[in-house]
């Protein structure tokens, strides 16, 4: 048990508010309001954020936007971005063409 | 916090949100307990998002069927998410003679419980999927099969269901069940006891120790899977794809990006900690397998693996129903890394079970207590 544990604390409604429309992922092109509303939808861990709207799983992985995403959680919750844990980062560390994963040709850049 | 209820649900994956979402729908009070920190975090959200009838065994064929008829298609617009539901059949692939006769058998035992499949040739698999090579020469062919996002259907039961009034608690393991004069009653976790009218356990894996406590045995076992996807490509096809070896298995997203599971033989003798981690072979031995069936992937770029451990059940078949020696008990679990496309049939029906003590689709074939010794 921790402080996100009971989701039906209080958080107040969602209010929109300047710069919802800023974008936050960039790879996925997922804005600040879709985080903020999706915290209000029940959202409350990074790991949730990301599975419920993307933000953090595309090409960089979220090596870009974890720490503003979770500032914005923090923010909407209330808590210190400290007590939220970051998601898990996954191999492959860049991303890699099947080919080469499958050691069953080089990478031949020649061929592109 | 709520620390009372109608019903108790032990395990916040899709099984747990999805019937709480239908038992609130009916007006019951309900509490969910989530030992993990995050919703969804087991098979739930580690899948590959199959919604598929054909390749099942006929004694879960029934409840499946009830979903995909009844519930997937208004699923999103119920939920209020993209739940990313796509109905454009499924492919079970063949290379060979032996495969052919498997995927005979599967394909003849489903028309036999009133599925539409039926066996094609190599011409008529690429008619379908133009994308896939010469070495398929058999399939078995769905058309009411497809495919969904897992996390968004997890999630957006979740949303809905707190949206009616469930209370979810994450981060709570429960330690036991407790009897009050021969009924169910309370639920023990390490701080609270939790007490309701009703407890249904669809912890997955962890289910068979709380059941343990009050003395039911579901005979199941942890088994490691991997998936992995790649980066947003172009929209090359729609349908659910398998392998009659069933070593292989995948879609391509609503996103763009290729999701596909498999195995390299090795998951059982992985290093796990007890947490799911992928190994550095398996990932590479499924894109071994995908080049050959899709030679046109070969330059698509992997961005991300993970892995997620089954509830394997000891027939292949989930555990699904009421326990009878402790009424107001009831069980969802072992659903054997299948459970994603037939939660929502199975959490439909469980929630009329627990509220009205019937169901529409009969469950005998998945009692708690089938299993017995061989001889």
């Amino acid at each position: 048990m921790n402080a996100l544990s009971d989701r039906s604390r209080d958080i107040g409604p969602f209010v929109e508010k300047e710069g919802d429309d800023l974008l936050v992922c960039r790879c996925e092109e997922i804005t600040k309001g879709e985080i903020r509303k999706a915290v209000h939808d029940g959202m409350w861990t990074i790991t949730e954020i990301r599975r419920y709207l993307r933000a953090g799983m595309g090409l960089c992985q979220g090596q870009t936007c974890s720490k503003l995403v979770k500032g914005i959680v923090a923010r909407e919750l209330g808590i210190s971005p400290a007590e939220l844990e970051p998601a898990t980062s996954r191999a492959p560390m860049r991303p890699i063409e099947m080919r080469v994963f499958a050691e069953e040709s080089k990478e031949d850049h020649d061929e592109n | 916090m709520k620390t009372n209820a109608e019903v108790i649900i032990i395990g916040g994956g899709i099984i747990g949100c999805a019937t709480a979402y239908y038992l609130a729908k009916r007006g019951a009070e309900v509490i969910v307990l989530e030992c993990s920190d995050n919703i969804g975090n087991g098979g739930s959200s580690r899948n590959g998002g199959g919604v598929r009838q054909s390749g099942r065994d006929v004694r879960e064929l029934p409840l499946v069927m009830y979903g995909i008829k009844h519930l997937w298609p208004g699923l999103s617009e119920e939920l209020g998410v993209d739940c990313e539901y796509r109905q454009e059949g499924n492919l079970r692939l063949g290379k060979n003679e032996k495969h052919a006769q498997i995927l005979q058998k599967l394909a003849d035992n489903a028309r036999k419980a009133g599925l539409d499949v039926r066996m094609i040739d190599g011409d008529e698999v690429r008619s379908i999927n133009p994308y896939l090579s010469d070495e398929v020469t058999v399939a078995s062919w769905c058309p009411t099969d497809g495919h969904a996002n897992p996390l968004t259907t997890t999630l957006g039961y979740y949303k809905a269901a707190r949206n009616l009034g469930v209370s979810f608690i994450t981060g709570e393991r429960v330690t036991a069940l407790r009897t009050v004069g021969g009924r169910i009653r309370q639920v023990i976790t390490e701080d609270t006891v939790y007490e309701g009218e009703s407890v249904l356990v669809a912890a997955g894996l962890d289910s068979r120790p709380i059941l343990d406590s009050v003395g039911i045995d579901i005979p199941m076992t942890k088994s490691l899977l991997e998936c992995l996807v790649t980066e947003a490509e172009p929209q090359m096809f729609g349908q659910m794809l398998g392998t009659a070896d069933a070593d292989f298995y995948g879609h391509q997203t609503k996103h763009g990006s290729f999701v596909f599971g498999g195995s390299s033989g090795l998951e059982r003798y992985n290093k796990d900690n007890g947490t799911p981690v992928t190994s550095s072979k398996t990932a590479p031995c499924i894109c071994r397998g995908i080049i050959k069936y899709f030679p046109d992937l070969a330059k698509a770029k992997i961005v991300r693996t993970w892995a997620g451990f089954m509830d394997a059940s000891s027939d292949g078949v989930p555990s699904i129903g009421k326990v009878d020696e402790i009424p107001g008990l009831y069980v969802a679990c072992a659903f054997h890394g299948h459970g994603f496309g037939i939660a929502p049939g199975a959490a439909h029906q469980l929630a009329q079970l627990i509220t009205t003590g019937s169901t529409d689709v009969d469950l005998q074939d998945l009692r708690y207590d089938r299993y017995k010794a061989v001889n």
